[in-house]
């Protein structure tokens, strides 16, 4: 059974401010097929984990570890992630002008399994996934991201996490922008994944909404860089009623700040 | 590294260039465009002497022989298709036809004028199904001189390739003449051997309401320099002129384009990209857009982008707009040099895509934003291979 283990990670990231300390001490592990949940306030650091797990540059690990099966992650170039069975569908995923979205998906599963797919399984196979995800044939032809929907970027995501089929995918605020239908089309493909591969899911939402769809095993409450609360699928209608004061006094308290603040 | 853009539209990691032009708003030239002097006889130019601003950014000593030297000006072998509607001969000097469309603004140019002995005529009479590609690649290394005339009757359609290859030392000058309602297609196609020496000025005339789509593309040679300039003389005229480059160690690629709005309602749009990759690889490009009293309501956009993959490169991006009309639909201009958007490249190896591959697929799709606006697919997969081999050296 895979295991994806995060354990005492601190990151930071260099700002014209100086070091930005962001994660400070998140402890996290998701095996294979479970699905976690993790919501939190904005500018908790929950992208943060997403992109440092995925290995963007931008993010410097101060301390702790990620681990896949017992591999070291962090060692890894970005690429090496991904072939290691790692995936994120990002939050705002990235323009590629002149790169055709048909040519990306080749390129990245070619990459992947380190042999060229099947030239016709694999349109007939793309072909059905855009259909599943009520994509229009005629995306295979523009330039990956280039003049895309919110809506539209985000089922790009998935249709790429259906192909590519990871053995872990972050999805950072895969529902956020999405409309009604869009929202249970996601959904339903992300289930499909996770039905047919066992995926493991971490996923970064500000909203229930996606969980009714794809049900979490496990919810975290991520606040202030770190995990604050861990319960199941019923902590999240908490957090819906209750939002997040109660971990944002704690959050506050935790830190070796001015003594009024403990007030 | 600064981060610089005259346009933060594009995301590229964008870095202005040292001399900082691209960063600078709209410079007004020191001369107007419009009283630059011109002539069809070689000896009219004064000498050469590598300051000028026409010569300063371009090694002529390189290219002495195409500036002052004898150059060969009898006619070379060339291949072409039957083309339904097109045709291609030899017209004498005398011909009415020459001359038409423009007159030599610097040395080389008018020694090549000065020089040639027959001019190559391709015209497009009707509406051309099939591209007409003049394919020239047994010039010699001996100094040659050169001239080509397009012309495309009113209401025709066409697209004419003139693709160049082999070895060269070439100083030509090409007439392009669209008749009223005309839509031509000009792809100049520079594919020389790694040692060629190639200067070109290109005069096109568009008609009333025609328009002219003219692509530079320049892969081989040495020294290339092509110069495509285009009068929009009358009411409605258009021209969309594209280039694409890629400068290897030590090659020297180079554009001086010309937009001469000068008639009601004409519109412009200049977009050229390029790369540039190893020691020495170095681009010029500049862009000047003249919108004369005698042309209220013109648009006009001219925009360079380069893309650095590697040290030891230089690109030089000018833009000049004057504007002599208060009466304008639009002119604006973008200019930015710079190295990969880190973002697209972290995405693409976030999807398993090695750093080399992504790198590639990022250059290529960069640069075949232009390739893919010719319009004539097996052209555009022939360039794009081409593409793909130049990058074969990138890392
Ligand atoms: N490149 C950056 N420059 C400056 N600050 C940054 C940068 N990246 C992240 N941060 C800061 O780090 C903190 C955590 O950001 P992060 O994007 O991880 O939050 P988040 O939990 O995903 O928030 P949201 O719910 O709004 O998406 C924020 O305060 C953010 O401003
Ligand atoms: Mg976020």
């Amino acid at each position: 059974m895979s295991t994806l283990k995060i354990a005492g990670l601190k990151v930071s990231i260099e700002t014209d401010q100086g070091t930005k300390h962001i994660l400070k001490g998140v402890d996290l592990t998701i095996n294979e097929g479970e699905v976690h949940a993790v919501m939190g306030p904005n500018g908790s650091g929950k992208s943060t984990l997403a992109y440092t797990i995925a290995g963007h540059p931008r993010y410097k690990v101060e301390g702790g570890s990620i681990t896949l099966d017992g591999e070291d992650v962090l060692a890894m170039s970005v690429d090496a992630r991904a072939r290691a069975g790692l995936f994120l569908a990002m939050q705002y995923p990235v323009e590629i002008p002149g790169v055709t979205v048909s040519n990306f998906l080749r390129t990245a599963k070619t990459s992947i399994d380190g042999a060229a797919p099947a030239i016709r399984g694999w349109a007939t196979t793309v072909r059905d996934s855009m259909k599943n995800l009520r994509m229009d044939a005629e995306f295979a032809t523009r330039n990956v991201n280039e003049g895309f929907s919110g809506g539209e970027k985000k089922r790009h995501e998935i249709l790429q996490l259906e192909l590519l089929k990871p053995k872990f995918a972050v999805l950072d605020e895969t529902d956020s922008g999405l409309d009604v239908d869009a929202l249970k089309i996601v959904s339903e493909g992300v289930n499909r994944a996770h039905g047919t591969t066992g995926l493991g899911i971490l996923l970064i939402t500000h909203y229930t909404r996606i969980l009714r769809y794809i049900k979490p095993d496990f919810v975290h409450v991520f606040v202030d860089g770190r995990v604050a609360e861990e319960g199941g699928p019923e902590l999240a209608d908490r957090l819906e009623d209750e939002g997040y004061d109660r971990f944002l006094v704690d959050g506050v308290t935790d830190t070796p700040e001015p003594a009024g603040a403990q007030a | 590294m600064a981060v610089v853009s005259t346009d933060a539209a594009e995301r590229l990691g964008i870095r202005a260039h040292s001399d900082g032009p691209a960063a600078s708003p709209s410079r007004i030239p020191v001369q107007s465009r419009a009283e630059r002097f011109s002539s069809f006889e070689h000896d009219d130019f004064p000498e050469v002497t590598g300051f000028e601003a026409e010569w300063k950014l371009t090694p002529v000593d390189r290219i002495r022989s195409l500036i002052d030297g004898e150059l060969d000006g009898s006619p070379y072998p060339i291949r072409y298709p039957e083309v339904e509607g097109a045709s291609v001969e030899w017209l004498p000097r005398s011909d009415a036809r020459v001359g038409s469309a423009g007159a030599p603004e610097e040395r080389a140019s008018a020694n090549a004028w000065t020089s040639f002995e027959h001019a190559l005529h391709i015209g497009i009479d009707g509406a051309i199904e099939t591209a007409m590609t003049v394919t020239r690649g047994e010039l010699g290394d001996t100094p040659r001189a050169a001239h080509t005339i397009v012309t495309a009757a009113p209401n025709s359609r066409g697209l004419v390739v003139l693709d160049s290859q082999g070895g060269a030392a070439l100083s030509e000058n090409v007439e392009i003449v669209l008749g009223e309602g005309a839509q031509l297609t000009v792809v100049s196609l520079q594919e020389w051997d790694g040692s060629a020496l190639h200067l070109a000025s290109h005069f096109a005339r568009v008609g009333r309401n025609a328009r002219l789509r003219h692509f530079v593309v320049s892969l081989g040679g040495s020294v290339v320099r092509v110069n495509p300039s285009a009068h929009l003389a009358e009411e409605g005229a258009e021209a969309e002129l594209f280039g694409v480059y890629f400068a290897d160690a030590g090659q020297h690629l180079e554009q001086r384009v010309f937009v001469h709005h000068d008639a009601p309602h004409s519109r412009s749009r200049v977009t050229y990209k390029g790369a540039l990759n190893g020691d020495g690889a170095r681009t010029v490009w500049v862009g000047d857009v003249l919108i004369a009293p005698s042309a209220p309501g013109t648009d006009s956009y001219e925009q360079n982008r380069n893309l650095v993959l590697s040290e030891g490169t230089r690109a030089d991006s000018i833009p000049n707009l004057e504007i002599e009309t208060g009466d304008i639909v639009g002119a604006g201009h973008a200019s930015a040099t710079g190295r990969f958007d880190d973002e697209q490249l972290f995405y693409l190896q976030s999807r398993g895509i090695t750093e080399d591959e992504a790198r590639r697929l990022v250059v290529l799709g960069f640069l075949s934003e232009i390739v893919q606006k010719i319009g004539e697919p097996a052209l555009e997969a022939r360039l794009l291979s081409a593409l793909e081999d130049e990058l074969g050296a990138v890392r």
